[in-house]
């Protein structure tokens, strides 16, 4: 989970990373408070949304006055940045920023440990610094079971090439965002700039961090952190019901058990499409091992509210998911549904228990219900009545 | 022959006594694998009640510890159930007790736990599988996780994938040919078991005529096996990558498969595979047609 600039901040707080007071607002009038609280003068408003580029597209404005201020956050609120629409601002505190560096400590898949990237040229770009100027940017391989403590810091500030006045309160400005990165469990902790002020203090000016939602059973308090606005309202009901679903523009829906069974089952039923005018998989939705009949109904019931959806196909292997209650779940849901299901269903089930679940269909025979014998005829079945009911 | 698994390997269950790890004991028992006990702490002494592939009683003890659990048994291989909240501690339990190969089933683990295994994995004996993983199969010898051991048996084919349950659906698609081994690696950021791993120990079974590696979207794991194939594996490979119509920046279940950028698309991965001479497919079932022709032409 991404989190917000504003969350990020609260975070580091939290931590005992030296920040610059913020506030967050949704209207005007709270940004106007907002800039009262933070003590009237000079802030910026920037918009919170969860991409980059934001001050180029005209999402960072300074402000001298609470007045002000209200202008500025109601100019940024409601603003479309590369498809993010903006529902909160920041009130950040002003600083006089004499020099801007970068540092982030992330999970590096590769060499399964964390890397922790350091450079005294903050401000810019990244991935463009990594790209033109790579000996700008320390890279410190960090082990998982030692952490950053004060020897890596000081590896890591002199790698990066911090003077030898800032150093040490460099370091320990990263340890505190180790500390971050630990105790919360995130995959990436990013703060760019970090910044020495005019008065020689290094704080955290913009921060970025990823959680591990797999994580959440440690901390029950990262649930409140969850963007339910941004949320695509069946995404948001296939949650409540803890089903991995994600909606995606088309026509076909999909329900399989293994998210690498329900993406490939995306690309054959997509490729199937394009023998049938073009219909396209209408989600990603993984029921997950061990599916029960009432997982499956779940399901089955979010994608029935998909009002794009016009075929959907069930393709499951079952491993631990038995396909007798898979069957049941079908059956369930359209007893359940009665006149309102509408939609045909292209069913195609394999392994633990499949000869059950196949006579649980076959017995209940189902107008709406049709079974295929393999993952490629069912993709095309199902993107045929798509096609044909569109 | 096989990799990592076979019919003498000697198998403990962590979590024996859970709804899941009762469950696939059971299951592992009726594909014939040696399930020689279990462990959890809270029921040490006690016994568990199966059946084995021949449908007679088998009463299993349940053991406090690991190192108990081998000690008495010979067990050399562990498959973990518990919780992810304990997985951490039963991995490096395991580890500790020197066993040789961990399978981690489990779910969800934190993924700063699994860093932390790993990296106390170093230099020890252990080889871990997972997690968030189906595990590994030798077909007609032994299970050592949740694979449906009734899809297919023996034969010349390696497999490895990310996924359990497109696992499943290769190995049914080329279920008239049947499988050396077959290893779910887990699609979790970090795994224990590499695809390269698996290459290598392919490369080095002389029961493996074939090999089939089937990536998904997400990471660089395909591009990395790509580069090790060209350098180290002659036998023939033919790959599928999960994902091409996935877009950008959703995760699709497994933590592992999130696109950003350029890097990690599914396209991407495929030309890297195909620049080293591996045929990809564009589906489960074109993948088992490239290795049935490439299998009939050895």
């Amino acid at each position: 989970m991404d989190l917000f600039e504003y969350q990020a901040r609260d975070i580091f707080e939290k931590h005992g990373v030296p920040v610059l007071g913020g506030v967050v607002a949704t209207t005007p009038e709270e940004a106007r408070e907002g800039a009262e609280k933070l003590g009237g003068g000079t802030v910026v408003v920037k918009a919170q949304v969860k991409t980059g580029g934001r001050g180029k597209a005209g999402g960072v404005k300074l402000a001298h006055s609470p007045e002000e201020t209200a202008e500025k956050a109601g100019e940024i609120l409601g603003m479309d940045i590369k498809g993010h629409t903006v529902h909160r601002v920041m009130i950040a505190q002003g600083a006089k920023i004499a020099e801007e560096f970068y540092f982030s400590v992330l999970l590096d898949r590769s060499n399964r440990n964390y890397l922790a990237m350091c450079s005294v040229e903050g401000g810019v770009e990244i991935e463009q610094l990594a790209v033109e100027r790579p000996e700008a940017l320390a890279r410190i391989a960090v082990d998982p079971a030692v952490g950053i403590d004060e020897a890596k810091a000081a590896e890591i500030v002199d790698a990066a090439g911090f003077a030898a006045d800032i150093k040490d309160k460099v370091a320990e400005v990263i340890q505190g965002l180790w500390t971050v990165f630990k105790a919360e469990d995130a995959t990436l902790v990013e703060v760019n700039p970090l910044v020495k002020t005019e008065d020689g203090e290094i704080i955290a000016l913009d921060g970025k961090v990823t959680l591990d939602e797999n994580a959440g059973f440690r901390h029950p308090e990262h649930a409140e952190l969850e963007d339910s606005a941004a949320a695509d309202p069946l995404e948001a009901k296939a949650k409540e019901n803890d089903l991995n679903y994600v909606k995606l523009d088309g026509e076909v829906g999909i329900i399989g058990n293994g998210a690498g069974l329900v993406m490939s089952t995306l690309d054959v039923v997509a490729y199937a499409g394009e023998r049938h005018g073009g219909v396209k998989p209408a989600n990603f939705l993984d029921i997950g091992g061990g599916a029960n009949a009432q997982v499956m109904a779940n399901g089955l019931d979010v994608i029935l509210n998909d009002a794009q959806v016009k075929s959907v196909f069930v393709n499951v292997f079952g491993g631990i998911t038995a396909c007798d209650e898979v069957a049941n779940g079908i059956v369930g849901a359209l007893d359940i549904l009665g006149d309102e299901a509408s939609k045909p269903l292209v069913v195609r089930l394999d392994g633990n228990n499949v000869e059950l679940g196949r006579q649980i269909l076959t017995e209940r025979n189902h107008p709406l219900v049709t079974l295929a014998d393999t993952m490629d005829g069912g993709a095309d079945l199902a993107a045929a009545k798509a096609a044909a009911a569109a | 022959m096989s990799i990592y698994l076979n019919q003498d390997s000697k198998i403990i269950v962590q979590g024996i006594t859970g709804g899941m790890g009762a469950k696939h004991t059971a299951l592992m028992l009726d594909s014939g694998a040696q399930i020689v006990g279990g462990v959890n702490a809270r029921k040490a002494g006690t016994t568990v009640q199966h059946k084995d592939a021949s449908g007679a009683d088998v009463t299993l003890p349940v053991y406090g510890t690991v190192k108990e659990a081998m000690a008495e048994t010979g067990a050399d291989v562990s498959v973990v159930f518990v919780p992810p909240a304990f997985t951490k501690d039963a991995a490096i339990e395991a580890i500790d007790a020197g066993i040789g190969l961990l399978v981690v089933i489990t779910e969800g683990v934190p993924v700063q736990d699994t860093a932390e295994v790993w990296t106390y994995l170093q230099g020890k004996e252990t080889r871990m599988i997972g997690p968030n993983c189906p595990g590994i199969i030798t077909p007609g010898e032994s299970l050592a996780g949740i694979t449906p051991h009734t899809i297919t048996g023996k034969g010349p084919i390696g497999l490895v994938s990310k996924s359990g349950t497109l696992t499943y659906q290769m190995m049914y698609e080329l279920g008239d040919l049947g499988f050396s081994t077959a290893i779910g690696i887990g699609g979790d950021p970090i795994v224990g078991t590499t695809h390269i791993d698996a290459l290598e120990a392919f490369e080095n079974d002389p029961e493996t005529k074939a090999i089939v590696m089937i990536g998904e979207i997400g990471g660089d794991a395909e591009e990395r096996a790509a580069a090790y194939i060209k350098e180290h594996v002659t036998k023939p490979v033919v790959g599928y990558v999960a994902g091409f119509t996935a877009p950008e920046g959703k995760t699709m279940g497994h933590a592992g498969a999130i696109v950003s950028g350029s890097s990690g698309t599914a396209a991407a991965k495929k030309e890297a595979l195909e620049a080293v001479g591996v045929k990809v497919g564009k589906t489960p079932s074109e993948t088992a047609d490239l290795m049935r022709e490439i299998l009939t032409s050895l």
